[in-house]
C-alpha cells in the first residue's frame, strides 16, 4: 500500500510558492519547477475570511460546477432591443403611482440629494405636482410607491428615477426570453438630465418631449426594424474606443446607424425627426441606457443557480451600494456608497459631490465599463488616470473575475477578451473590489453632473455575502433557486 | 522628538520587504526609529510598547500598511515619510505586467498555470496560514508551513485533514525540509543518499545533514515535521505519517529521527512506530535520554546521530560511534589559548543563530561548566532576567523573538550578533566565544565574513586574548561555499570545528579551564 507521501518523495516537487519570493527564487535558481503567488491577505485582512474560503475547498466541485453554468448562460445571452412603451403599459408590477429607483431599496426620508431632485422632477411631470416644493410633499406622503428598478427586471443610470408615463426601452434576452427595461438617456446638454437629480423646466420638458415625439418615434422605428442586436453593436464599440459605461460615442453613433433606415419610413413627422437628429448630435450617452438593459437582460437568467458565486447585480443608491450574488437569490448585501474619486468640473470640488450613485455598475458585472477601461484609454481624460492605469483596471479585475469574455474583446492587447463574471470568492481571497468609473452627481437635488471618475464597490458587501453564502453551505446547502 | 505616521489603505508588503523598507527608513538623516508593518492588533501592539502607536496608527486596519517615522525634527520625518512613499510606489510587486513576469494572485491560479504541482510552500503571516494550508491540501497538494505563529487548534486541525487526504503537513515552524534532494526553505545542498531524516527542528536538519555529507554520505529526504508536532497535543502526527513514508521510500536504507525532548506518549508512540519500521532508526532527542532497542538506536547529540546513521547506512554497527570527526588532542589546544589569557577571563559566552545549535551547545556546557544561563534555559531558575545582557556561563539564541522583532532572523542577517560579540569582548572576565556559523539557502551570502570582521574588532577592544570558538554548518555545494566560510574565520585565528558539538566540547574546556586557575 503506497504510503501518504509517497507521490510526494518518487520525484522531484513542483512547487507552489506561497509567500515570501525567495524562496521561489531560489527554487527557480536550482531548476526545480516552481509557480510564485503574489500573496496578499484577504479581504480587510481578516483572518477569519481565509477560514471561510478554505471552509468553502471542499464544495468547489460544485461551486465549480454552477460557476460554470453561469457563465455558459451570460454568454449565451442575445440581448435585443425589440420594443418601446410607456412604463406603466410595458414593466411587470408597475402602478400609475410607482416611482422606480437606482440601487438596493432606500425609503424616501433617506434618499438623497440628487434622486430627491430626480424624483421631484418625476412627479412634476406625472402631474401629481406643480412644483418642487409640492413634489417633494406628495413624495413623503405615502400615496407613492418606490421600489428599485432592479425588483422590477429595470436599471436605470444615476438617480435612475423611472415613472409611469416614461417611455422604457424594452430588451429581450431572446435565448431566455426574459425581458429588462430602462428609460431613454434625459441628458439634453449643459447638465439638465433628470438622473443628476436636476428637476427645472428644461429637465421636465425632455421628459414630455420623449413621452410624446421620441417614445413614439421609437417605437415604430424598432417595431420596423424586427429588433436590433445589442451585443454584437457594444461588441463593434469596444473596438472602437467605448467602454460602454460611460464612453458611448461609438456604440451611439452605431446605433443611429442602424436605426436611422427604420425611422426614416415611419410616420414620424418631419418636425419631429429634425427634434430627433438634434438630439442625436447633441447627446453623446444616449446609448447608456441600452448597454445598461442589455446587460440587465443578459445577468438576470444567472440569478438563483445553487451554489453560484457570480456576482449578478451592483447598484448604488447615493445612500448604500449593495450586490446580489447567484447563489443567494435576489438578496441585497449593502453598505455605505463610497465617495468617487475624480476629475471635477470648474467650480465644483469633492465637497459638492454625492457619493456613488446609479444602477450603471450592471456594466461591469457584465464585463464591460471600467472592466474594459484598457479598450477606452480616453476615459482617462474624464476620470483622471494614466492609460497605463487604464489598461491595468482591465488586468486587474482579470484576478476576481471567471473567464475573459468571448464575444468583447480588445483588438491592441491581442483581442484579449474583457473580465467577466465576477467571483465572490476570488474577491473576498485576493482583497481587490470591483472598479467602476462613473458621473458624479451634486449632492444637493437640482444642481446636476459635476463631474466623472473611479469608485471601488465596498468590500464590505462581499465579506457580508461571503458570509451569508458560508453560512448557507455548512448549513443545509438550501440556495436560492431560479425565481 | 517628532513621531510621524503614514497609512496606505490596502497596501500589503511581506514581511521581508517591510523589514527592508524599515531599514531603509532609518538611514534616513534625522531619524531615529522607523517601522513599517501590517497593520494587525499584534504589531500595533509591538507599535505601542515602543512608544510609537499614533492615533493614525492605532485606527489601521490589518490589511492596511502602517509606517511610523521618529526623528530629531520635523522636517527630517517628513522627507523620510515622502522618501518611503516613493519607495513604495515605484515597487511593482508584479502581476501587471510591468515587471515583465505574470504572478497569479491566488493558489487557484497558480494551479492552472501549473496544474501538476505537488507541493505547497506556505510563508504568509502566521494568522493566514493554516487557511492557506487548508486551500492547498483540499487541491490535493502536500503541503509545507515555514510560518510560525499558527494557533495549536489549527495545526492539530491541519494535520488531522491531511492524515484523512493522504497528505503530508510539514510544519507550522518548518524552516527547512529537504524533497528528493531539493532544498526547501533555509536548507543546504547536500549530496543525495541513503539517509532519511524525520526533523523537528530547522538547524537541527541542517546540522544532521550537512554532517551526513561530510562523512561522504548523502540524504534521501529530509522531512520537517514543525516544532511542535512532537508535543502530546498534536501527537507526533507528522512525525508519524514520515516515518511510514521514508519506511516505504526505496531511496531511503536508514532513518534518523530527531526532536527536542517529545510529550511522553508521543516519545513512546513514535518509538513504538520506529521499533517496527523496516529499515534502522536512529533517534536523538536532543539532550534527553535517547534509548536503544532493537532495531532502534539512540543518539545523545546530533553529530553522534550523523555518525550511527551513516554507518548503519553502510552496514556497520552504530556502537560506539559517538564521535563522526575524531578528536584531535584536546591539551596543546587548551594551552595556547590560555596563554595570553588575564587572570579575570573565566566565562563562556555561546552567541547562535540555530535554536537547536544553541540547545546542544547547552547541554553538552552544562557537562564541563555547570549551570547555563540562557534565554531558552534548561531550568526556569537559569533564564536571564534581560536577554541582551550575558550572564556568567551563558549561551543566547538570537533566533528568539526577543531579537527578531522587527529585524531579520540572524541567519540572514547576523549584523545584531556582530555587534554582541564586540559587546561582550569588552568585558573582562568574558574568556570564550562560541558561535554557530549556518550556510545554505536562505542565509546570509557571507556569514563568516560578517563574524570575522567582529572578531577583528572584538580583538581590539578585548584586554586579554579571547578565544572564539565556531563551527560552520553547511556543504561544498551550498551558495557560501564551506571551505571558503571555514578558511574566512581560520584565518581570523577563531578555532573552526567539522561539527557543533565537537566547537561546544572545546569550549567548554579551555573556559572549564580558565574557571579553575586558582582564585581565592
Amino acid at each position: 500500500m503506497m504510503s501518504a507521501a509517497a507521490n510526494l518523495l518518487s520525484s522531484r516537487p513542483s512547487v507552489v510558492n506561497v509567500g515570501l519570493k525567495s524562496f521561489y527564487d531560489n527554487l527557480k535558481g536550482l531548476g526545480v519547477p516552481g509557480v510564485h503567488v503574489d500573496w496578499r491577505p484577504p479581504a480587510a485582512g481578516d483572518p477569519a475570511l481565509g477560514k471561510r474560503l478554505a471552509a468553502l475547498e471542499g464544495q468547489m466541485d460544485r461551486i465549480a460546477a454552477a460557476n460554470r453554468e453561469a457563465v455558459s448562460r451570460l454568454f449565451a445571452a442575445q440581448p435585443v432591443w425589440v420594443d418601446v412603451g410607456p412604463a406603466v403599459e410595458t414593466i411587470p408590477g408597475f402602478t400609475p403611482s410607482t416611482i422606480l429607483h437606482a440601487g438596493p431599496p432606500v425609503p424616501w426620508e433617506k434618499m438623497c440629494g440628487p434622486m430627491r431632485g430626480a424624483v421631484a422632477g418625476a412627479l412634476i411631470f406625472e402631474g401629481f405636482a406643480a412644483d418642487f416644493e409640492e413634489a417633494l410633499a406628495v413624495a413623503g406622503s405615502g400615496k407613492i410607491t418606490f421600489a428599485p428598478c432592479h425588483h422590477h427586471s429595470a436599471v436605470g443610470p444615476m438617480a435612475g428615477v423611472i415613472s409611469a408615463s416614461m417611455p422604457v426601452l424594452v430588451v429581450e434576452n431572446r435565448t431566455f426570453g426574459n425581458r429588462a427595461y430602462s428609460h431613454f438617456n434625459n441628458e439634453g446638454g449643459r447638465g439638465t438630465a433628470l438622473s443628476f437629480g436636476f428637476c427645472g423646466p428644461e429637465a421636465v420638458n425632455m421628459l414630455r418631449w420623449q413621452r410624446d415625439v421620441l417614445g413614439p418615434a421609437m417605437r415604430d422605428a424598432v417595431r420596423a426594424s424586427g429588433g436590433i442586436d445589442l451585443k454584437s453593436l457594444t461588441a463593434k464599440a469596444l473596438q472602437m474606443g467605448d467602454e460602454c459605461h460611460n464612453r458611448h460615442v461609438a456604440s451611439t453613433s452605431l446605433l443611429w446607424r442602424e436605426l436611422l433606415p427604420h425611422l426614416a419610413r415611419t410616420e414620424v413627422s418631419r418636425r419631429h425627426l429634425q427634434e430627433i437628429a438634434d438630439l442625436v448630435a447633441r447627446n453623446d450617452w444616449f446609448f447608456l441606457n441600452f448597454s445598461m438593459a442589455a446587460c440587465k437582460a443578459s445577468l438576470d437568467p444567472v440569478r438563483g443557480i445553487p451554489w453560484c458565486t457570480m456576482v449578478t447585480a451592483m447598484a448604488r443608491n447615493g445612500v448604500e451600494a449593495g450586490i446580489r450574488v447567484s447563489g443567494l437569490g435576489d438578496r441585497w448585501f449593502t453598505a455605505p456608497a463610497p465617495a468617487v474619486k475624480g476629475l471635477y468640473f470648474p467650480g465644483f470640488t469633492a465637497e459638492d459631490a454625492n457619493p456613488d450613485l446609479g444602477d450603471s455598475a450592471i456594466t461591469e458585472t457584465c464585463g464591460i465599463g471600467a472592466f474594459a477601461m484598457a479598450a477606452a484609454p480616453a476615459m482617462t481624460k474624464l476620470v483622471g488616470g494614466s492609460v497605463a492605469e487604464a489598461i491595468g483596471y482591465t488586468r486587474e479585475m482579470g484576478e476576481i473575475t471567471l473567464e475573459t469574455n468571448p464575444t468583447f474583446t480588445i483588438p491592441h492587447l491581442d483581442f484579449l477578451g474583457t473580465p467577466t463574471g465576477i467571483d465572490l470568492l476570488k474577491v473576498i481571497e485576493t482583497g481587490v473590489t470591483p472598479v467602476i468609473n462613473t458621473g458624479i452627481a451634486h449632492r444637493k437635488p437640482g444642481l446636476g453632473m459635476v463631474g466623472a471618475g473611479l469608485v471601488r464597490l465596498p468590500i464590505e458587501c462581499f465579506i457580508s455575502a461571503l458570509e451569508a453564502f458560508s453560512e448557507t453551505a455548512a448549513g443545509d446547502g438550501a440556495f436560492a433557486k431560479t425565481g | 522628538m517628532v513621531v510621524r505616521s503614514l497609512i496606505k489603505p490596502r497596501t500589503y508588503r511581506d514581511s521581508i520587504r517591510l523589514m527592508s523598507l524599515s531599514t531603509a527608513a532609518r538611514s534616513f538623516p534625522g531619524i531615529r526609529q522607523a517601522v513599517a508593518i501590517m497593520g494587525t492588533e499584534r504589531n500595533k501592539a509591538t507599535l505601542e510598547t515602543s512608544g510609537l502607536l499614533t492615533g493614525e496608527a492605532a485606527g489601521a486596519r490589518p490589511d492596511d500598511l502602517v509606517i511610523v517615522i521618529s526623528g530629531d525634527d520635523a522636517r527630517s520625518v517628513d522627507q523620510a515619510l515622502e522618501s518611503l512613499e516613493t519607495l513604495l510606489t515605484d515597487e511593482a510587486p508584479g502581476g501587471d505586467g510591468r515587471s515583465g513576469e505574470y504572478w497569479p494572485r491566488t493558489l487557484g491560479s497558480a494551479l492552472k498555470l501549473q496544474p501538476n504541482s505537488n507541493l505547497a510552500l506556505i510563508s504568509v503571516p502566521g494568522p493566514y496560514a493554516a487557511a492557506e494550508a487548508v486551500k492547498a491540501l483540499r487541491r490535493g497538494l502536500h503541503v509545507q508551513v515555514f510560518s510560525d505563529n499558527v494557533a495549536l487548534d489549527e495545526e492539530i486541525e491541519l494535520k488531522r485533514l491531511a492524515r484523512g487526504l493522504g497528505l503530508l503537513v510539514m510544519g507550522p515552524d518548518c524552516g527547512t525540509a529537504i524533497i528528493s534532494g531539493v532544498p526547501l526553505g533555509f536548507a543546504n545542498v547536500v549530496r543525495r543518499g541513503p539517509v532519511g531524516i524525520v526533523g523537528a527542528s530547522g538547524t537541527g536538519i541542517q546540522q544532521v545533514s550537512v554532517l551526513i555529507d561530510r562523512l561522504g554520505s548523502g540524504v534521501s529526504h529530509a522531512i520537517g515535521t514543525g516544532g511542535r508536532d512532537l508535543s502530546d497535543a498534536v501527537g507526533g502526527l507528522t512525525a508519524l505519517a514520515a516515518l511510514e513514508a521514508l519506511d516505504q521510500d526505496p531511496a531511503t536504507e536508514v532513518i534518523l529521527l530527531l526532536s527536542k525532548p517529545p510529550g511522553v506518549r508521543t516519545a513512546q508512540s513514535v518509538l513504538e512506530r520506529a521499533a517496527v519500521c523496516a529499515k534502522p532508526v536512529v533517534v536523538s532527542f536532543l539532550g534527553a535520554a535517547a534509548p536503544s532497542s532493537g532495531r532502534v538506536t539512540g543518539a545523545a547529540t546530533l553529530e553522534e546521530a550523523a555518525a550511527k546513521a551513516v554507518a548503519l547506512a553502510r552496514g556497520e554497527s552504530p556502537e560506539g560511534r559517538v564521535e563522526a570527526f575524531p578528536r584531535e588532542k584536546l591539551e596543546p589546544v587548551v594551552r595556547a589559548e590560555m596563554a595570553q589569557k588575564d587572570a579575570r577571563q573565566r566565562y563562556l559566552r555561546g552567541l547562535f543563530t540555530g535554536g537547536t545549535l544553541a540547545d546542544e551547545a547547552i547541554f553538552l556546557l552544562e557537562k564541563s561548566l555547570g549551570p547555563i544561563f540562557s534565554n531558552i534555559p534548561l531550568r526556569p531558575e537559569l533564564k536571564l532576567a534581560d536577554a541582551r545582557k550575558s550572564l556568567g556561563n551563558c549561551v543566547v539564541d538570537l533566533g528568539e523573538d526577543e531579537f527578531t522583532r522587527g529585524r531579520p532572523h540572524p541567519m540572514i542577517d547576523p549584523s545584531y550578533r556582530a555587534e554582541r560579540l564586540i559587546m561582550e569582548a569588552s568585558d573582562p572576565e568574558v574568556a570564550v566565544l562560541l558561535c554557530d556559523v549556518v550556510l545554505g539557502f536562505g542565509a546570509h551570502p557571507n556569514p563568516a565574513g560578517v563574524l570575522a570582521e567582529a572578531v577583528r574588532t572584538a580583538r581590539n577592544v578585548s584586554e586579554g586574548r579571547l578565544t572564539v570558538v565556531a563551527s560552520v554548518c553547511g556543504t561544498a555545494s551550498d551558495p557560501q561555499d564551506l571551505e571558503r566560510q571555514e578558511e574566512i574565520l581560520r584565518r581570523e585565528g577563531v578555532l573552526v570545528f567539522p561539527s557543533n558539538a565537537y566547537a561546544a566540547e572545546v569550549a567548554g574546556a579551555i573556559a572549564r579551564r580558565c574557571a579553575g586557575r586558582g582564585t581565592t
